[in-house]
C-alpha cells in the first residue's frame, strides 16, 4: 500500500489531499506528494522490496497509490553498469552509469509516465497528454495505447524524426507545434483549462508524475547494496529528476533502509541550453529563462520549472553543474560507446561530457564512487550521429579487397 | 484602451467563472491592477509581496513571456491579450 498521505507546496506548505491538484491555490507553487514515513518505517523493508517486481513497483509503498493495478510497461530495475572502462580514462576509481536505455520506450520517461498514468487512471481522468522534447511524447503514446486511452502528445514540431516516428507509431494524436519547447509548454499549461479531463502527465500530473524520478535513487542505492553512492551526475532539464533523486535517497535514509553518505548531487546541461548552470556559476538562485540551442533537444528546456530546486540540492551536497558544447556531447556519445558499449541519446553525451569536466576541475573526487545517469537510448537521436558514424569503407564482395582494406586501416592509427 | 487578461483555471473563481476579463489597461502592470479593482484578490495571487511577477507565474503577451520583454512595464496595444500561466510544468528531465 502506499504511504503517500496528501499534497504539500513547496514554496508556501499548504496542504492538500492527493487528488486532482498540480498548482497550489494561495501562491501557484509546485505541489509535491508527502508520505507518512513514520508509519512507513518498519513496515518498508529491504526484505519487502526485495521481494517485489523487477520494475518501479517493487517500491510502491513510496510512490502515488496506483489504485487497482499500476499502468505498467515493465518501466525501471534498469542494470547499474559498473563503467570500469570508461572510469579508466577519465581517472574515476568506481564509476557506474545507471542505464535508462533499457527502459520499454528506451528512456527514464517510462518510470514517471507509469507514477502519473496510474494515479490518472485513479483520479478519473479518460486521456493522456503531455508536453513533451520527445521522450516523454513516447512513453505516455505507449502507455495510453497499452490501456486503451487516447492520448494527445505536444512537441515542438522540428524534433529529432526518430523520435516523432516512435511516438506517432502508437496511434495517438501528436500535435507539432511551430516553436520551441518552452512554447508547447506554455500551450499545454494553457490547454490544461480547456480539457480538464486530460491528464497532461507534466502539467496538472506533474505532483505525481514527478514521483517516478525517485525510483533511480531507490534503485542505484538497491543496487549498490543498500549503499548509498557519494556522488551522482543527473542531466538537467526541468531540474524535476535531479530534485527528485535527492529526494529518493532521503527518503531511503529516513527510512533506514541505506547506509552510506548523503550523495553529492551533480547537473549537466548543454551549453546551447544551460540556464541552470550558469545560475549556479553567478552564485544566483534566480534561474534566467534562455533560448535553447542544442543538439541536446531533450534537454532543451529555457525555463525549467524545478531549476530553484535544483540549485538548493546541488549547493547542500557542495556540487557543481557542468556545461557542455554539441562538440563535446557527440564526442562523448562516442566515448560512452567505444568504451562501454552503451549507446545513448544526445543527453547520455551531456551527462559524460558533464563527467569529465566536473572531473577535470576538480570538482569530482575520482577517489569515491561516482554514478551518471543514461536517460535515453541512442536511437532516439540517431540524426545527430549519422555524419559521424558511417561505414569504415565500401568495397566490393571481394576477399583482396577486403584484405587490401583491412591492411591500409591497420596502418592507421585507432583511437579511443 | 481596452486589452484581455486571460486567465488560468485556478483564478477563474475570482472573475465569476470566465476565462478572460476586458480591462482599460496601457501595459502589463496596469491591466493586472484593473483586473485587480473589477474583482479584487487577482493581483496578490499574481504578483508577491514586493510587486513582482510571482516566481511560478508567467506572463505572456503576444505568446512571449514577458520577462524577455520589459517585465510587468512591457507596453499593451489596443485589443491585446495579456495570457497568466502556471509556471509548472515539465520536460525531460
Amino acid at each position: 500500500m502506499s504511504f503517500a498521505i496528501g499534497l504539500k507546496c513547496r514554496e508556501c506548505g499548504e496542504t492538500y489531499a492527493t487528488e486532482a491538484r498540480f498548482v497550489c491555490d494561495t501562491c501557484f507553487g509546485p505541489l509535491e506528494v508527502e508520505y507518512d514515513l513514520v508509519a512507513a518505517k518498519g513496515h518498508v523493508t529491504r526484505e519487502s522490496i526485495a521481494a517485489g517486481p523487477a520494475s518501479i513497483w517493487r517500491y510502491h509503498d513510496l510512490l502515488p497509490d496506483p489504485g487497482t493495478t499500476p499502468v505498467d510497461l515493465g518501466a525501471g530495475w534498469t542494470p547499474l553498469h559498473r563503467a570500469d572502462r570508461l572510469g579508466a580514462l577519465l581517472g574515476i576509481k568506481d564509476l557506474y552509469l545507471k542505464d535508462d536505455t533499457r527502459n520499454p520506450t528506451g528512456s527514464f520517461k517510462d518510470r514517471v509516465v507509469s507514477v502519473a498514468l496510474s494515479s490518472a487512471r485513479r483520479l478519473g481522468f479518460t486521456t493522456a497528454a503531455c508536453a513533451s522534447t520527445g521522450n516523454l511524447a513516447t512513453s505516455v503514446a505507449a502507455h495510453a495505447a497499452a490501456i486503451g486511452w487516447p492520448s494527445v502528445t505536444v512537441i515542438p514540431s522540428d524534433l529529432e524524426s526518430s523520435k516523432v516516428a516512435m511516438t506517432a507509431i502508437f496511434g495517438g494524436i501528436v500535435l507539432g507545434v511551430e516553436g520551441s519547447y518552452d512554447d508547447v509548454n506554455r500551450l499545454c499549461a494553457e490547454l490544461v483549462s480547456e480539457h480538464p479531463d486530460w491528464a497532461f502527465v507534466n502539467v496538472n500530473l506533474r505532483a505525481y508524475y514527478a514521483e517516478g524520478s525517485k525510483t533511480l535513487a531507490f534503485e542505484i542505492a538497491e543496487q549498490l547494496g543498500w549503499r548509498t553512492p557519494d556522488q551522482v551526475v543527473v542531466p538537467v532539464a526541468s531540474g524535476s529528476q535531479l530534485t527528485k533523486i535527492a529526494k529518493g535517497f532521503r527518503e531511503f535514509e529516513e527510512l533506514g533502509l541505506t547506509e552510506g553518505p548523503t550523495p553529492r548531487l551533480f547537473g549537466a546541461q548543454a551549453s546551447g541550453c544551460s540556464p541552470v548552470a550558469t545560475a549556479f556559476r553567478d552564485g544566483t538562485n534566480v534561474v534566467r529563462p534562455v533560448r535553447p540551442n542544442t543538439i541536446a533537444r531533450s534537454l532543451a528546456i529555457g525555463n525549467p520549472a524545478d531549476g530553484p530546486y535544483v540549485l538548493d540540492e546541488v549547493h547542500r551536497g557542495g556540487g557543481d553543474i557542468g556545461s557542455v558544447s554539441d562538440e563535446e556531447i557527440l564526442e562523448c556519445i562516442g566515448l560512452l560507446a567505444r568504451t562501454e558499449g552503451i549507446f545513448a541519446e544526445t543527453a547520455g553525451g551531456v551527462t559524460i561530457a558533464s563527467l569529465r569536466q566536473l572531473v577535470q576541475r576538480g570538482s569530482i573526487d575520482v577517489n569515491r564512487p561516482v554514478v551518471a545517469i543514461i536517460s535515453g537510448h541512442g536511437l532516439k537521436t540517431l540524426d545527430a550521429v549519422v555524419d559521424t558514424a558511417r561505414v569504415t569503407a565500401t568495397i566490393s564482395p571481394s576477399l583482396a579487397d577486403a584484405e587490401a582494406v583491412l591492411a591500409s586501416l591497420s596502418n592507421q592509427e585507432v583511437s579511443l | 484602451m481596452s486589452v484581455i487578461v486571460r486567465l488560468p483555471s485556478q483564478l477563474r473563481n475570482l472573475v465569476g467563472g470566465d476565462a478572460e476579463v476586458q480591462v482599460e489597461a496601457t501595459d502589463v502592470r496596469t491591466a493586472i491592477w484593473a483586473v485587480e479593482e473589477k474583482f479584487p484578490g487577482l493581483a496578490t495571487r499574481v504578483l508577491d509581496d514586493a510587486g513582482q511577477i510571482r516566481r511560478f507565474v508567467n506572463v505572456f503577451v503576444a505568446d512571449e513571456d514577458v520577462r524577455f520583454l520589459d517585465g510587468l512595464d512591457t507596453a499593451l496595444s489596443p485589443g491585446q491579450t495579456v495570457s497568466l500561466v502556471p509556471a509548472v510544468a515539465g520536460g525531460c528531465c
